[in-house]
């Protein structure tokens, strides 16, 4: 017979190709979906700058295996999210996926990444179905749900005594999520949300609704804006004079990459976030001059979860001794890690999110000033995951 | 859920519908002209607006207190800089079909957020209110008013006054009338309207970039702010009738009082209000408020 014999050896083939396989000799290939042009541009660069870091700090190997990057702009565009996710997974059959800044792509992505079993790792959106509905054992997140820093807000207002808050943010999820968060330690703590004011997204049209404020002199307006939208709301709402009357507090993208624009306006507002600009401990005072010196600028909050992200991937390989066959000891190495991340220390919860502290911050000059921790190991209430 | 009103929150908030109005009739001014009497569809008016915005941001630290100096200086670049991108681009598109016309502005959007990107960076920035404007006024023990958007709005006042004499006591403003209705007949009198266009198309890129100079102490500068300001523009347009400078004063100040009610009193629905608006008008009159050229 002619054909046994190129049976056999393409069995030989397919055999030693599988062997190959699963010694898990190659490097093991990491998409990186993020965006690299458009507004956020910036953060895309940051949370690569950071991951990479990482990795280059474990001598460019996780798990002991070289770690080898694709890169895919996902333009910040949810209707081509599906499309770019999939060049990532079926072109490049990445094995570890990690993406994005929008929660409108990263939701596409999840969704994706789901249908395809391969590994996702959020660096920043932070919509809070990724870790909620939409949670799976092979997707974790590295940097918050929009619930988590409008909640500690919300304890640090009901704390500072105040009873009565009004709320305002555009018409989005990320808005809304935050603001439920915001009630809901608020509320917690005694006081009650009289009204929520919101803007079509992504209008900046405030006056009427600062109008609205100034009559009902609440105790505290909890804001959620973020670039262009924080600016302009910040300095109007110094404009009406407001600042002095009613309190703003806010989420902290009211004040983060936005400083400079805002200028005297924003001086003294507290936000709560898991990252401030001087926290002087040596781990982060190392990570932003370790990154200082690799990209030869200045670490921000972005950077610090690209930077946890590799710090997660490299938990979950390192306890599967790099081999991607051993999923479930991968998966669940990821949610077992205390990542010792420049932000503190935080662990990951069943659904996938980081259990961390928030910190109210207050902004001095450029910074987004350390104060105190608003509230400790705070976890997402991951509602509707069923994990 | 309706809040009730006092009197002098109502007069706040009047106060705030005009002021919105008025700017917004500074932009889409522009736009009718040039959408009304040239017959192109510019979608890169949002652009001519941001561009303003980022003049002022880098003409500022050059002319310093001198405010009303850096918006002239301002007002020239920009009605150079539309004397030439007639010159270049749109003066091919006039006999085309709206479908191309529509192609080439959509494909300068994305050409000038490029530039803008490539020159001054994807960053959001702010413009210094001038010193002599800085501060406000108490406005009934309520919240203080500051004294740039009285400016803003005496300036868009000035402006609207201005087209007004230009388009209907002046020959240029004849000549432009007779052009918005029938062209043919403006160039049988021996008019030259190709020089027309090109001033015409100068002058709706020069009023949108000036609402971009006065908007941006009062907004903030970020990339792809045109494009908000842009649709608004639109229904601005549409409602009060392509082409009509009075139409789009009118319908400037219909819209701002829409959206700023709607917003304090049907806060989830405040996007619809607008264009719910337009519906309406459009169905009882489905030319716009006004005709063109008035």
């Amino acid at each position: 017979m002619q054909l046994a014999p190129r049976l056999t050896a393409l069995a030989a083939i397919l055999c030693c190709a599988a062997a190959a396989h699963a010694q898990g000799t190659g490097p093991i290939k990491v998409g990186l979906m993020l965006p690299y042009t458009g507004t956020y541009a910036g953060l895309g660069n940051a949370i690569e700058n950071g991951f990479k870091l990482y990795v280059q700090e474990q001598g460019g190997k996780l798990g002991g295996r070289e770690i080898q990057y694709f890169k895919v702009d996902d333009e910040s565009d949810p209707s081509k999210a599906t499309d770019n996710v999939n060049k990532l997974i079926k072109r490049d059959a990445v094995d570890v996926l990690v993406g994005t800044v929008h929660s409108g792509v990263a939701l596409a992505m999840a969704k994706a990444a789901k249908d395809s079993n391969t590994l996702l790792i959020v660096p920043n959106a932070g919509a809070d179905a990724i870790t909620g509905p939409m949670c799976a054992p092979g997707i974790v997140r590295s940097s918050f749900t929009n619930w988590q820093p409008g909640y500690a807000t919300g304890v640090v207002a009901a704390g500072k005594g105040y009873k009565r808050a009004m709320t305002i943010t555009w018409n989005y999820a990320a808005g809304t999520e935050a603001i439920k968060g915001f009630t809901e330690g608020f509320e917690k703590g005694g006081g009650k949300v009289l009204k929520d004011l919101n803007v079509p997204f992504p209008n900046v049209e405030f006056q009427a609704l600062l109008t609205e404020i100034a009559a009902q002199k609440p105790d505290v307006v909890f804001a959620f804006f973020a670039g262009g939208g924080a600016v302009k709301f910040v300095k109007d709402y110094a404009a009406a004079g407001l600042n002095k009357t009613v309190p703003l507090m806010g989420s902290g993208f009211l004040t983060d990459g936005t400083l400079e624009a805002q200028g005297a306006a924003a001086q003294g507002l507290l936000t709560a976030l898991h990252y401030a600009d001087n926290l002087e401990t040596p781990r982060n005072n190392a990570f932003r001059k370790a990154y200082a010196l690799a990209y030869k600028s200045n670490a921000d909050v972005y950077a610090v979860q690209g930077y946890d992200a590799a710090q997660i991937l490299g938990a979950g390989l390192t306890a599967a001794k790099g081999d991607l066959a051993k999923r479930d000891v991968i998966t669940s190495a990821m949610r077992k890690v205390t990542v010792d991340s420049p932000r503190g220390k935080f662990t990951i919860s069943a659904a996938g999110n980081p259990v961390q502290d928030i910190y109210l911050r207050e902004v001095k000059g450029l910074n987004n000033e350390y104060r105190s921790v608003a509230v400790k190991a705070l976890a997402d209430p991951a509602r509707g995951c069923k994990l | 859920m309706p809040t009730p009103l006092d009197l002098a929150t109502f007069l706040v908030q009047c106060l705030n519908a005009v002021q919105y109005g008025l700017l917004l009739f500074l932009v889409a001014s522009g736009l009718t002209l040039i959408f009304g009497i040239m017959g192109v569809i510019n979608l890169a008016h949002g652009s001519f607006y941001m561009l303003g915005a980022y003049l002022a941001f880098s003409l500022v630290p050059l002319f310093g207190e001198q405010f009303l100096l850096m918006l002239a200086a301002g007002v020239v670049l920009s009605a150079l800089f539309g004397f030439v991108l007639e010159w270049v681009f749109f003066s091919y598109l006039y006999q085309r079909e709206h479908l191309q016309q529509v192609l080439m502005t959509y494909a300068l959007i994305l050409v000038f957020e490029e530039a803008r990107s490539l020159l001054v960076g994807n960053d959001v920035h702010g413009v210094p209110t001038p010193p002599w404007l800085a501060g406000g006024f108490a406005l009934g023990g309520l919240m203080s008013y500051p004294w740039y958007r009285v400016f803003a709005s005496v300036a868009c006042i000035a402006v609207a006054l201005a087209l007004y004499w230009v388009v209907n006591r002046t020959r240029l403003g004849m000549m432009i009338r007779a052009g918005a209705s029938n062209r043919d007949m403006v160039r049988g009198l021996g008019i030259d309207i190709r020089l027309l266009y090109r001033v015409v198309f100068a002058g709706g890129v020069a009023l949108a970039a000036l609402a971009g100079m006065i908007a941006a102490p009062l907004s903030s500068v970020y990339p792809g702010m045109g494009g908000g300001v842009l649709i608004i523009c639109f229904v601005v347009v549409v409602i009060g009738g392509i082409g009509s400078i009075t139409g789009a004063l009118v319908a400037s100040l219909l819209v701002g009082f829409v959206d700023t009610f709607g917003k304090v009193f049907f806060a989830e629905f405040s996007g619809v209000g607008v264009y719910l608006l337009m519906a309406i008008i459009l169905v009882w009159r489905p030319e716009g408020l006004m005709k063109r050229g008035y």
